[in-house]
């Protein structure tokens, strides 16, 4: 990854002077933002993008991770010369409210310096949107060439689109959807409530003595990863492979290679993120609807009228194998558009990796983006 | 930039500037390029193939993927000036039912198709009791996307038992302009320009 290690990533922390009004009605004072920025703003201010990560995304997109050291989640994306140009483009990342990499978050302290924990208001999308739109005018930079983002980062980017219409030339949205479905929301409950059974979780009060709820966090993420992956992908990856071993144990090791994959995936989770960060960012995915969300009323509005005001371009890109946030979310939100009158394409990619596929090696997304993005 | 196909061609220069165009079935997108970058068209398209749908992105347009048989339904009422069906009416399922949404979405329709009354056609068939191969429909019957194969005369019968107008109508051999006298026997493509 050399050119990952060329590329010089700035680190910045933003600080909101003023209290951050939330949808819930709370206001939440001292604000904090961490973001990267990548690649250098012009002089018109006319070059910035944003990507917004997913759920337990950061904001290292394109540099090494500060913890595990691994490289940034979106370094085939991010670069010189690649499909989000860091030659052409100054890219800004930062972490979402709610998260747990120096942005204000239910492990940070509060006002009476202890940690928030569950004293932490709950959150929304429009509310990570709008602590990370400060960075936008503390830099001066009055509209966006485009915001990006995958998953719950494509929710974001659809929640910019629709609340500040003017501040985005276009908006690129991938394996995302317009709001979150029972089952989704049903998969996120299963995660919080292992989170929530572990006894080590304490109601959220787990910061002054020694390990949080791995146990929980662990099976949140292997539950959320099976949802990640396709079958067939799963399939040719695994099969019914046993692990280190020629015949079943009878007992409750992890026999099958599955098994294993997940367990690792669960356990390397919990060194790098804040099971509390869990609870709330998924619950800010699961409350998303974008069409309620600009009615202002509960189960009702338009999608359409969502883009009423927006005059941005849309890219909507899904995969043929993600069954999290399937082809018809992706088609609904491009009728939404077409219905408001918006440039719109969409496109439907054939990937064998399922909803990780926006993460993973599809060269015709890499031909989406930069194509998008080159406008 | 290379030269439109010849049928696009005769649509690109009868599109009005500055309109609104719905291109169905717009392939990798050199029609729509040609109406945005020559006359300020709002062009959208319409294309089933992914991988054009892609090369269509990375030109800039605005196209959906997806089918004309199906997905015409999701646009409103008169949403466009023009909506054009190139090559693409001897592909769908109930050409009939394609025409309605094309003037429904559109103020006036483009259709162009090969025509099937060509007398190359005509004299395969006749001589050697064969679907035919030509130029303009290279594959064989039992894979062929065209499963409509329809003559410059059938389609002047359902345009008429449509009760529709016909604005304008090319016939092409090659790139040559052909007689509408005729257009049924000559005409390797017609193009035809609809409205209600």
């Amino acid at each position: 990854m050399a050119d990952a290690e060329a590329l010089l990533a700035q680190s910045h922390v933003l600080e909101h002077a003023a209290p951050l009004a939330l949808d819930g009605g709370q206001a939440l004072t001292g604000v904090r933002v961490a973001y990267e920025t990548y690649g250098t703003l012009n002089a018109d201010k006319s070059n910035a993008v944003i990507i917004f990560h997913a759920l337990t995304g950061d904001q290292c997109v394109a540099s090494p991770h500060p913890i595990t050291g691994k490289p940034g989640w979106w370094v085939r994306m991010v670069g010189p010369g690649k499909p989000i140009d860091t030659d052409r483009f100054f890219i800004i990342c930062a972490n979402v409210l709610g998260g747990c990499y120096g942005t204000t978050g239910p492990a940070s302290l509060g006002p009476d310096g202890q940690p928030y924990a569950m004293r932490f208001p709950v959150i929304t999308i429009r509310d990570m949107v709008r602590a990370q739109v400060g960075i936008l005018d503390a830099l001066g930079i009055e509209q966006l060439h485009a915001v990006v983002g995958g998953s719950m980062g494509g929710m974001q980017a659809l929640s910019f689109a629709a609340n500040w219409p003017e501040r985005t030339r276009a908006a690129l949205v991938i394996a995302s959807t317009a709001r979150h479905t029972a089952q989704n929301i049903a998969f996120h409950e299963v995660g919080r409530q292992a989170i929530m059974a572990d006894p080590k979780w304490k109601g959220g009060d787990y910061y002054a003595g020694g390990k949080g709820p791995d146990k929980g966090l662990a099976v949140a993420r292997m539950a959320a990863h099976i949802t990640y992956l396709s079958e067939e992908g799963m399939h040719e990856k695994f099969g019914r492979k046993l692990q280190d071993r020629t015949e079943k144990t009878f007992g409750f090791d992890a026999d099958f290679q599955v098994e294993s994959y997940l367990r690792h995936q669960g356990l390397s989770f919990t060194d790098r993120f804040d099971a509390n960060s869990y609870l709330y960012i998924t619950r800010a995915m699961d409350y998303f609807d974008l069409a309620e969300e600009v009615a202002g009323g509960e189960g009702g509005g338009r999608l359409a009228d969502a883009f009423r005001a927006s005059k941005a371009r849309f890219c909507l890109v899904s995969f043929d194998t993600d069954w999290l946030y399937p082809t018809a979310e992706s088609r609904t939100i491009a009728h939404a558009l077409n219905a408001a009158g918006a440039p719109v394409s969409f496109v439907e990619l054939s990937a064998p990796f399922g909803h990780d596929s926006f993460l993973l090696d599809v060269p015709a997304l890499d031909r989406v983006i930069a194509g998008f993005l080159k406008q | 930039m290379t030269a439109l196909r010849p049928d696009l061609a005769v649509i690109a220069a009868n599109v009005a500037p500055g309109s609104r165009v719905l291109d169905i079935g717009c392939g990798d997108g050199a029609l729509m390029a040609a109406l945005r970058d020559g006359k300020q068209v709002d062009a959208r398209g319409m294309e089933l193939d992914p991988h054009d749908v892609a090369e269509c992105v990375a030109k800039g347009l605005s196209v959906m993927q997806g089918d004309a048989d199906s997905d015409l339904i999701d646009y409103p009422d008169a949403a466009f000036d023009y909506a054009i069906l190139s090559q693409t009416l001897q592909t769908t399922k109930r050409p009939d039912k394609v025409l309605d949404e094309l003037l429904r979405v559109g103020r006036q329709a483009f259709v162009s198709f090969p025509n099937f009354g060509h007398w190359r056609v005509r004299a395969s068939l006749l001589w050697n009791g064969r679907m035919p191969v030509t130029r303009l429909l290279p594959i064989a019957w039992y894979e062929t996307p065209n499963i409509h194969h329809v003559t410059v005369s059938d389609f002047r019968d359902l345009v008429e038992a449509k009760h529709l107008t016909v604005e304008g109508a090319w016939f092409l051999s090659g790139d040559k302009r052909i007689s509408d006298a005729a257009a049924s026997w000559r005409a390797e493509h017609a193009v035809f320009l609809l409205s209600r």
